[in-house]
C-alpha cells in the first residue's frame, strides 16, 4: 500500500526549514508552545499583522516566519507547530523537534499558558533538555489573573534555571520584557542554567556509558546528555533525522554501537525494558513538572473552570449538541447571506458603472472593437463578477467563522462528531481538518498533519473536499439565493437560504462519513486509531484582530489568486467565444462537445466547461457561467445581479440545474492548488489521483442520480 | 462501587487515580505525554451527545478519550 513513513510527509520537511539570515548578526528565535496559549498572538504582536502565512483556521500549521528589530539586532521569528510534547508521536510533533534541533536557531521561546502552567511544563522541560537557550514566556496573564491563578515568575525561573517573562498578548503586556530576555540570551550570551532532570540511577549509569563517545562524535552539534536519552530509548526518527540534517550515522560508529549494547544490557537486568524505560522518563518529567508547578503556581480558586464545564455541559450535550452545531452554523451562514446581500449588489453597480465607463474611454480613443473585447468584455468583465459575487461572502464569513475559532468552539465540535467518525473507522480530528477545508482546502490538507496514523491522515485528506472552501463557498451563495430565495432578499428568503446552505455543508459532512467508511473498508482497510483530543478553555475572542486579520490574510489573498486566475481565464472565455469555426464559436463548440455528458448529470456543457476551466479556482466558476452565456445570446447588458436570474433561465435552467450545479461544486475535483498540495503532503501520485478521482466519481454519481429521479418522477 | 475498574467504567463526575497502562506502545506514549502517569487524579467530566468519547479532567487539562483507549487505563476509584 506504500503507507510507509516516507510517503506520508517526512520529506515535506526540508524545504520549511529553510530560513535565510540577511546577515549574520541576525537572531533566529523559534516560537514552540502547547497548542492553544496564545502562540500565534504572540507572533503576530511581536511582527507586525503583515504576516501572511497559512495560518487558517484551527493551527499553525506551517512554520511562518517575521521579523523584528530590537535594540538594533534583527529577530527572525519562526513559529513552530504547537504541540504538547517532543516525542515525535506525530509528524507535528516530529516537525517541532526536528525544527529546534537542525535549524540552527540562536534560541526558543517557549510560549505557555499561565492558566495550566503544569501541563505546560511538560514541554518546556523537554526543551530545556535539548537547549539552554530558552526563555520561557508564561501567556495569558491576564485571563490567570481573572481566574485568581497567580503564577510567581521569579520562583518560576529560579525553578526552571532561565529567563520567564509573564505576558498578556492580547493587550501586549509584557512583549517589551520578552523581547529583552531574548535580547539578553542571543546578544548578550547571558547563558542560563537549566535545572537538571536527573532520573533513575540505573539510567543515569547507562546514560554515563555511552554519552562521552556520543559527545565526541555529535562535534557539539547537539545536546549530547539529550541524543543519549534518545537513543536508549530506540528512537529511530531522531537517528533518521540526524543522518539527513548532519549527514551523521550515529550507529555507524562501532565504538558507541558497542558501548550502546552494554548501556542497553545493564537497562535489561535491571528490569528496565524499552515500554519501562519510556514510562519512567515520562513519570520523571510529569513530576518535576508537577512539583516546579506547586512552587510557584498558587490557585485561589479551585473551581476555575466552572463556568467552562458548564457551557461544556450544554454545547456538547445529548440533546443539544447536535442541534446547537448545525444552529450555530445557519446562523453564521443566515448573517453572511443576509450581509452580503446589499454589498454584492452595490460593488456589482459601481463596477459596471466604471466597466460603462471603460467602454466609453476605448471609443474615444478608438481602439478597435476586439481590444475592447479582450480587455473589457473578457477579462475586466470576469474579474468584475469574481469581485462582486465573491468578495462580500468571504468578508463576512472569514471573520465568523475566525471567531468561533478563537473562541475554542471547534474542539467541541470534533467532540460531539467523533463517534461518527469512529463509526467510519476514521480519525476524530478530521473534524478538525474539515474545519479547516471551509477556510481553505489547501490548509485543510496540510491540517491532516495533526492526524498521526498514515491510512486515518490519508482518509482524512482524501475527503477533505466535500467540504466548501471560500472559493465554493459564494457560489453556493449566489445560486441559492438567485435560484431558491430570490435576490432581493426579505429575512425570510434569507433564513431559507441560510437553511438550504446549512442543508448543503451537512450532506458534504454525511458524504465525508459515507466516503470514509468505504475507503476505511475497501482501499485504506484497517481500525481506528487511538487518539487524545483536548477541549482546550474558552477564551475571549479578540474581535478588532479577528476583523483585520482575516480581511487582509484570508479575504484578500484568496480573492487576489482568484482575480489572477480570473483575469486569463476572462480573456480565453472572450476568445473562444468570437473565433468562430464554421458558423459556430469555438466556446459553443466545447459546450456541444460536453453538453450530451453533462446533461446526463443535470448540468450543461457550458456548466462542465466552467467547471473544467475553473480548476486552478473554484472562484472563478460561476462568472464562467454568466460570460459564456451571455456571449452566447444576445442579452448584451447586465448590471445587476438580479438580471442574473433572467439570464441563467432564459438559458434553460430550472431548479435541477440549480440544485446538481450545488451537488457537483460540493463534490467534484480539488482546485489546483489543493491537488498540488496532496502531492506535496502525501509524497505520492497516486494517492493525488485517488483524491481525485473520489470526490469526482462521487459527484457524478450522485448528480445523475438525482437528476435523473428527477425526470423519471418528472419533476424537471 | 468496586475501587479498580477501567477508566470507561468510571462515572461522570466521580475521580479516580490512575494505577495501570495496559494500551499498547503507540498509544501508551501518547497517555504518557497526557500526563497519565501513575497516581495521576483523573476526573470524568462528560461524555459527548453520542455517549463516546468521554472528557476527562487531566493535570487541568480537558482530554477527551474514546472508550478503546480508556477502557486500557485501570483506575483506582477516590
Amino acid at each position: 500500500m506504500g503507507l510507509s513513513n516516507q510517503s506520508t510527509g517526512a520529506g515535506i520537511l526540508q524545504s520549511e526549514f529553510k530560513i535565510e539570515r540577511n546577515n549574520s548578526s541576525e537572531k533566529i528565535i523559534a516560537l514552540a508552545g502547547n497548542p492553544n496559549v496564545g502562540k500565534s498572538t504572540v507572533f503576530n504582536s511581536l511582527t507586525g499583522l503583515n504576516q501572511h502565512t497559512g495560518n487558517w483556521p484551527g493551527k499553525t500549521v506551517t512554520n511562518a516566519q517575521g521579523r523584528y528589530k530590537y535594540k538594533n539586532t534583527t529577530f527572525i521569528l519562526a513559529d513552530v507547530p504547537g504541540t504538547y510534547s517532543l516525542m515525535a508521536n506525530s509528524e507535528e510533533e516530529e516537525v517541532a523537534r526536528d525544527f529546534l534541533c537542525f535549524s540552527n536557531i540562536d534560541a526558543v521561546v517557549v510560549v505557555t499558558d499561565a492558566t495550566c502552567l503544569e501541563r505546560n511544563l511538560y514541554l518546556v522541560l523537554q526543551i530545556l533538555e535539548i537547549t539552554a537557550n530558552v526563555v520561557v514566556c508564561v501567556n495569558l496573564m491576564d485571563e490567570a489573573k481573572r481566574k485568581r491563578i497567580h503564577v510567581d515568575l521569579e520562583e518560576l525561573s529560579r525553578q526552571l534555571g532561565v529567563l520567564v517573562v509573564g505576558t498578556s498578548a492580547n493587550t501586549g503586556e509584557g512583549l517589551d520584557e520578552l523581547m529583552e530576555a531574548v535580547h539578553q540570551v542571543t546578544v548578550k550570551k547571558n547563558c542560563s542554567q537549566p535545572l537538571d532532570i536527573s532520573y533513575d540511577e540505573i539510567i543515569e549509569k547507562s546514560i554515563d556509558i555511552i554519552e562521552s563517545r556520543v559527545k565526541e562524535l555529535l562535534n557539539d552539534n547537539l545536546n549530547s546528555r539529550w541524543v543519549s536519552l534518545k537513543l536508549l530509548d530506540g528512537d529511530e526518527k531522531l537517528l533518521n533525522s540526524m543522518k539527513k540534517y548532519l549527514e551523521l550515522d550515529l550507529l555507524q560508529d562501532q565504538a558507541l554501537f558497542q558501548r550502546l549494547k552494554e548501556a542497553r544490557n545493564l537497562l535489561n537486568l535491571n528490569g528496565i525494558g524499552i515500554e519501562t524505560y519510556r514510562e519512567m522518563i515520562a513519570s520523571k518529567t510529569v513530576a518535576i513538572a508537577e512539583n516546579v508547578a506547586s512552587i510557584s503556581v498558587m490557585t485561589e480558586n479551585k473551581e476555575y473552570n466552572d463556568l467552562d464545564r458548564r457551557i461544556d455541559r450544554i454545547v456538547t450535550s445529548r440533546s443539544f449538541g447536535i442541534p446547537i452545531m448545525i444552529g450555530l452554523l445557519g446562523f453564521i451562514f443566515w448573517i453572511t447571506i443576509t450581509g452580503a446581500n446589499y454589498p454584492s449588489q452595490a460593488i456589482a453597480t459601481f463596477l459596471f458603472w466604471i466597466e460603462e465607463h471603460l467602454t466609453g474611454l476605448f471609443m474615444k480613443l478608438g481602439a478597435p472593437a476586439w481590444v475592447h473585447g479582450l480587455f473589457v468584455m473578457g477579462i475586466y468583465r470576469t474579474v468584475a463578477w469574481v469581485v462582486s459575487v465573491m468578495l462580500p461572502p468571504m468578508a463576512i464569513f472569514f471573520p465568523l467563522f475566525t471567531l468561533l475559532e478563537d473562541l475554542g468552539y471547534l474542539p467541541r465540535v470534533a467532540f460531539n462528531l467523533d463517534n461518527f467518525f469512529k463509526k467510519s473507522c476514521a480519525h476524530g480530528k478530521q473534524a478538525l481538518t474539515m474545519c479547516m477545508g471551509f477556510g481553505c482546502n489547501a490548509a485543510g490538507i496540510i491540517g491532516c498533519r495533526i492526524i498521526n496514523s498514515p491510512r486515518e491522515k490519508l482518509i482524512a485528506m482524501i475527503t477533505n473536499n466535500f467540504v466548501p472552501c471560500n472559493g465554493r463557498f459564494p457560489t453556493l451563495i449566489a445560486i441559492i439565493t438567485i435560484f431558491f430565495a430570490g435576490y432581493a432578499a426579505s429575512p425570510f428568503q434569507s433564513l431559507l437560504s441560510a437553511i438550504l446552505l446549512t442543508g448543503v455543508i451537512v450532506l458534504g459532512i454525511v458524504m465525508t462519513l459515507i466516503i470514509s467508511r468505504i475507503l476505511s473498508k475497501t482501499i485504506l482497510k484497517g481500525l481506528p486509531s487511538s487518539f487524545a483530543l483536548e477541549l482546550p478553555p474558552y477564551r475571549k475572542p479578540q474581535i478588532c484582530t479577528v476583523i483585520v486579520r482575516s480581511v487582509f490574510d484570508r479575504t484578500l489573498f484568496v480573492l487576489g489568486r482568484a482575480v489572477m486566475v480570473a483575469a486569463p481565464a476572462g480573456l480565453i472565455i472572450w476568445v473562444m467565444a468570437n473565433i468562430h469555426v464554421g458558423d459556430i464559436s469555438l466556446l459553443k463548440q466545447c459546450a456541444i462537445f460536453l453538453d450530451p455528458f453533462a446533461r446526463l448529470i443535470g448540468l450543461d456543457g457550458y456548466i462542465l466547461l466552467a467547471f473544467i476551466l475553473g480548476f486552478p479556482a473554484n472562484e472563478i466558476v460561476i462568472p464562467i457561467v454568466i460570460m459564456s452565456y451571455m456571449s452566447a445570446s444576445s442579452m448584451l447588458e447586465l448590471n445587476s445581479l438580479v438580471q442574473l436570474g433572467d439570464l441563467l433561465v432564459s438559458n434553460g435552467w430550472t431548479w435541477l440545474t440549480a440544485l446538481c450545479m450545488m451537488l457537483f461544486s460540493l463534490m467534484h475535483w480539488p482546485c489546483g492548488t489543493t491537488c498540488l498540495t496532496i502531492k506535496k503532503e502525501s509524497q505520492s501520485w497516486k494517492w493525488t489521483l485517488v483524491s481525485f478521482l473520489v470526490p469526482t466519481v462521487t459527484g457524478i454519481v450522485v448528480c445523475f442520480f438525482v437528476a435523473s429521479t428527477a425526470r423519471l418522477l418528472g419533476l424537471a | 462501587m468496586e475501587k479498580n475498574i477501567t477508566l470507561n467504567d468510571l462515572p461522570i463526575g466521580r475521580k479516580a487515580k490512575v494505577k495501570i497502562l495496559n494500551s499498547d506502545s503507540a498509544s501508551r506514549r501518547r497517555m504518557l505525554d497526557l500526563g497519565l502517569v501513575l497516581n495521576t487524579e483523573v476526573k470524568a467530566l462528560q461524555k459527548s451527545p453520542s455517549g463516546d468519547p468521554t472528557a476527562y479532567q487531566i493535570r487541568g487539562a480537558v482530554i477527551a478519550l474514546r472508550s478503546e483507549e480508556a477502557s486500557k487505563i485501570l483506575v483506582e476509584t477516590l
